[in-house]
This record gives structure tokens, sequence and C-alpha cells, in this order.
């Protein structure tokens, strides 16, 4: 099957060449994903007597797309991608930013890493039974590395407290004024505790199942880094604990692979400061709250007509999972009706 | 009165439809919408059977928790005023057995599969 070649073929080839003056030529150009906010494709550049695996990560259609107010641009994802090798968190190489020269619009080449990034794949296939038992250690591990790098280069980047974060979800669910109960006794419960802002540090930001690449030999690569920014380091711990990120292995607290516990010692064994149970409960609750109102978000998108999708519809009733989640996690013991 | 058939009836065989002719038709995006189209018809089919008993019985608990009546969106607005302004706390007994409920009741119509409902430590197996 070959799809007809994109019209910036050329304008990529050459960038190419002039990045890489080994390289001839590039071959097998694939659309691997697309999103609102960047497309991917993976290809092929050619040298001598090799072939190099690459992926070019781009803003859709090569245009100046305000991207969401949360994501960082693509040059600034490129460079903290780059901060992370330097720290040996698993990623990507990222060996290219585009230039204005390039023609291809903002972006940047990284390399094509083998691996699986489907939970459910992830979770059940035999191929990474070996890996799961060794998969929350090692997010312990590699959290701890993404945590320790100076943010003094990284002063472009947004700082968020906790205290704003919860605000800026409550600005977000007051906005769509239709009561969820559920959600009002989290915000209350969350707003209780909210962490001290003291010692932030650089975050990822959606470090969950999907966006970690996982061979047999387990975590290959962390993906998707355009949520990253400084805030308190136990967030990344707790939004991979979320239960929608368990994919049904509920009882595996961490991604469904994983208890808290070797998520905690993964994470002190690289030298990650201070980090307890309950600090990653805290960001637990607020992360399945989080993807509640990530629901309502979708289903503006269809009430307000820009996506009349039935996906977008239905995506409303999937806000009352979240809420069975915080149920749980609010009241843990069951009640004596 | 309507006829027969039920709208219960009438929604399993649409949904019939697109599961058993329509979706073989269908490849990419376009099969997985109308997996999602049968799902979403589902949902509207629990809702209509189980739905009614759901409010009724949050209504009663709401006007016995907040002490007044209303429409079942006039005492949800008035729950979340008073967990916000804190006239209710969120430990209160009669909340934490009124929201574990409710939402019980709404999982089993919106994804009766899921984990969450299918492991809660609420869960009623009886």
């Amino acid at each position: 099957m070959s799809a007809p070649q994109p019209s910036f073929v050329p304008a990529l080839n050459a960038a190419i060449q002039r990045a890489m003056v080994d390289v001839s030529a590039i071959a097998n150009l694939h659309r691997l994903s697309g999103g609102a906010s960047q497309e991917t494709w993976s290809f092929d550049a050619l040298t001598g007597d090799s072939i190099r695996p690459l992926v070019l990560r781009r803003a859709p259609g090569g245009a100046l797309v305000p991207r969401s107010a949360t994501a960082v641009s693509l040059a600034t994802e490129a460079r903290v991608i780059r901060l992370a090798e330097a720290a040996r968190v698993p990623v990507p190489p990222a060996p290219y930013v585009l230039q204005d020269s390039d023609e291809l619009g903002p972006g940047y080449i990284m390399g094509r890493i083998e691996g699986e990034t489907i939970a459910r794949k992830i979770l059940r296939d035999p191929e990474y039974a070996a890996a799961r038992p060794r998969l929350a250690r090692q997010c312990g591990e590699i959290l701890a590395l993404v945590h320790g790098i100076g943010i003094s280069q990284l002063s472009d980047l947004r700082v968020v407290t906790p205290k704003a974060q919860v605000a800026q979800y409550r600005g977000i669910y007051d906005g769509y004024d239709f009561p969820h109960p559920v959600f009002e006794a989290a915000f209350k419960w969350l707003e209780g505790r909210i962490p001290e802002p003291r010692d932030l540090t650089l975050v990822h930001g959606d470090f969950r199942n999907g966006n970690l690449m996982v061979g047999q030999d387990g975590v290959r690569a962390v993906l998707d880094w355009e949520l990253t920014h400084i805030g308190d380091p136990a967030e990344d711990l707790g939004w991979i604990c979320v239960n929608s990120w368990r994919f049904g292995e509920t009882h595996k607290v961490v991604g469904g692979f994983g208890d808290v516990s070797e998520l905690l010692s993964g994470y002190a064994g690289a030298g990650g400061a201070g980090m307890t149970a309950e600090r990653v409960k805290f960001w637990e609750v607020f992360g399945t709250l989080k993807w509640g109102i990530m629901c309502m978000t979708m289903y503006q998108a269809f009430a307000l007509g820009s996506d009349r999708s039935v996906e977008r519809a239905a995506i409303g009733r999937r806000s009352s999972e979240t809420e069975i989640d915080l149920v749980n996690l609010l009241y843990p013991k069951a009640a004596t009706p | 009165m309507m006829d027969q058939p039920s709208a219960t009836e009438i929604l399993t065989a649409v949904r019939e439809f697109i599961e058993k002719h329509a979706m073989p038709e269908l490849t990419g995006r376009t099969a997985f919408h109308a997996r999602v189209a049968a799902n979403a018809i589902a949902i509207i089919v629990r809702e209509l059977d189980q739905g009614d008993r759901a409010n009724v019985e949050a209504q009663l608990r709401l006007e016995q928790l907040l002490q007044r009546k209303g429409s079942l969106l006039e005492l949800n607005r008035e729950l979340c005023r008073r967990l916000r302004t804190n006239e209710l706390a969120i430990d209160d007994a009669g909340l934490s057995q009124h929201l574990t409920l409710t939402t019980l009741a709404k999982v089993a119509i919106d994804q009766p599969n899921y984990s969450g409902l299918l492991h809660s430590p609420h869960r009623r197996t009886d």
C-alpha cells in the first residue's frame, strides 16, 4: 500500500541532508499519528552503508497553530528532551530542531525507538511478562532522574504550584456550570491538603501508560513532553496511579503493573528525596478529578458544535468513571447502609 | 401510551443493526465511531431501565440530607453550594453515603464494566 507522498518531502529531504552531512536521502516516510497539537512521521535517513530510523514531530500541516495554553513549544520540548537525555532519562534523542529556513514549520527530528506504547498490550501480552514486574520501580527511578534535572536552564517553563493547579481546574469546572457533587467533594478534599510549594522541580506533566515506550527489557523511552512544566514532583508519581491508566488492572495501582511501594523505592534509590505515599495520593486524587473534568471539556466540544462526533458526545458519560474512582479514594471504607 | 415496540426494543434493534450489519462493512475511524455509537445506545437502554429509580432514590436522599424540596438539578446545585461554603463537611456520614450510592447507580448506567465499579469496596454483590 503506497500513499501519495506528502508535499513537504523535498523540504524534509533537504533539511535532513543539511543537518546530517552523511545522509544521502530519506525513505519510507509514513504518518504515525496526528493530533491537534502535533503530527508525527516515521522515516529512514539513508547513509552510505546503513539506515538511521528517525521521526519528524512537527506542528500540524507545518503551521504555526496555537497549542493549548498548557503545552510548551516544540522547540522547548526538544530542549527539555535533550536535558533529559543528558540526565540519563530514557528518551528518544532529539538530534535536530527545525529552523525557519527548513520551511517545515515548528518541530524537531528525533530518533525512532522500537517498542510498545499500547497499554493493553504492555499489561497483558506474554512478550512483556518479564518486563512488567520491573516497570513500577523503573518508573520511580526515571522520575527521580527527571526531577533531578537542574531548572536554572528552564526559566521559560511555566511554574505551576499545587494551589494553582487545583485553582485552574476549579475554574474550568465552574465554567461549565453543571453540578458534580463528587467533584465538589474532591476539590474540598484537595483544597484542605494543598502541599507547600517548596522544592518545585521539572515535571514531565503527562507521565502515564501511552507515553511510555516499553520493550521486553522494560521502559525504553519516555515520550510526549509537551505538558512539561515546573511543579510538585509528586504530580508525576500520582498521575501514573490514576485508575484510568491501569486499564482494568485495578489492583496494581501504578499503571496497572506495580505497587506504590515499588514506585517509591525506585524513586528513593535513584536519589529522589522526600517522596511519600501521602504526597502521591494527593496527586492521584487530583489526576482523577482532572481526567473527569477533561471528559466534561471534551463533551463541551460536542455541545458547542466544534466536534459533533458521537465519540465527543459519549465521552461526557465517562466522567462518572472518575467519580467512582474518587468515591473509592475519598471514602475507602465501605459505607454501612 | 405509545404502541409497541417500546423505546428499549427500538434502540436494541438499532444497536443490533450497528453491531451485526453496519460494523462488518466499516473500517478505520468509521468502524470505531460505530462501536462508540452502539455503546452509547446501550447506555440509553440502561438509563431507560434504571434511570427513573436511580433518580427517585437520589431525590429522596438529597431531600433528607438537605432538608428541603426541589428538582433534582436544584438539589444537586444546592448540595454543591453547601460543600463549597463548608455548610456541609465532606466527611458527613449522610453525604458520603449519598455520594457513594448515587455514583454506583450512575456508573452502573454509564459504564457497568468499569474496573473502578467492579472493584469498588462499596459495591453490593447481592
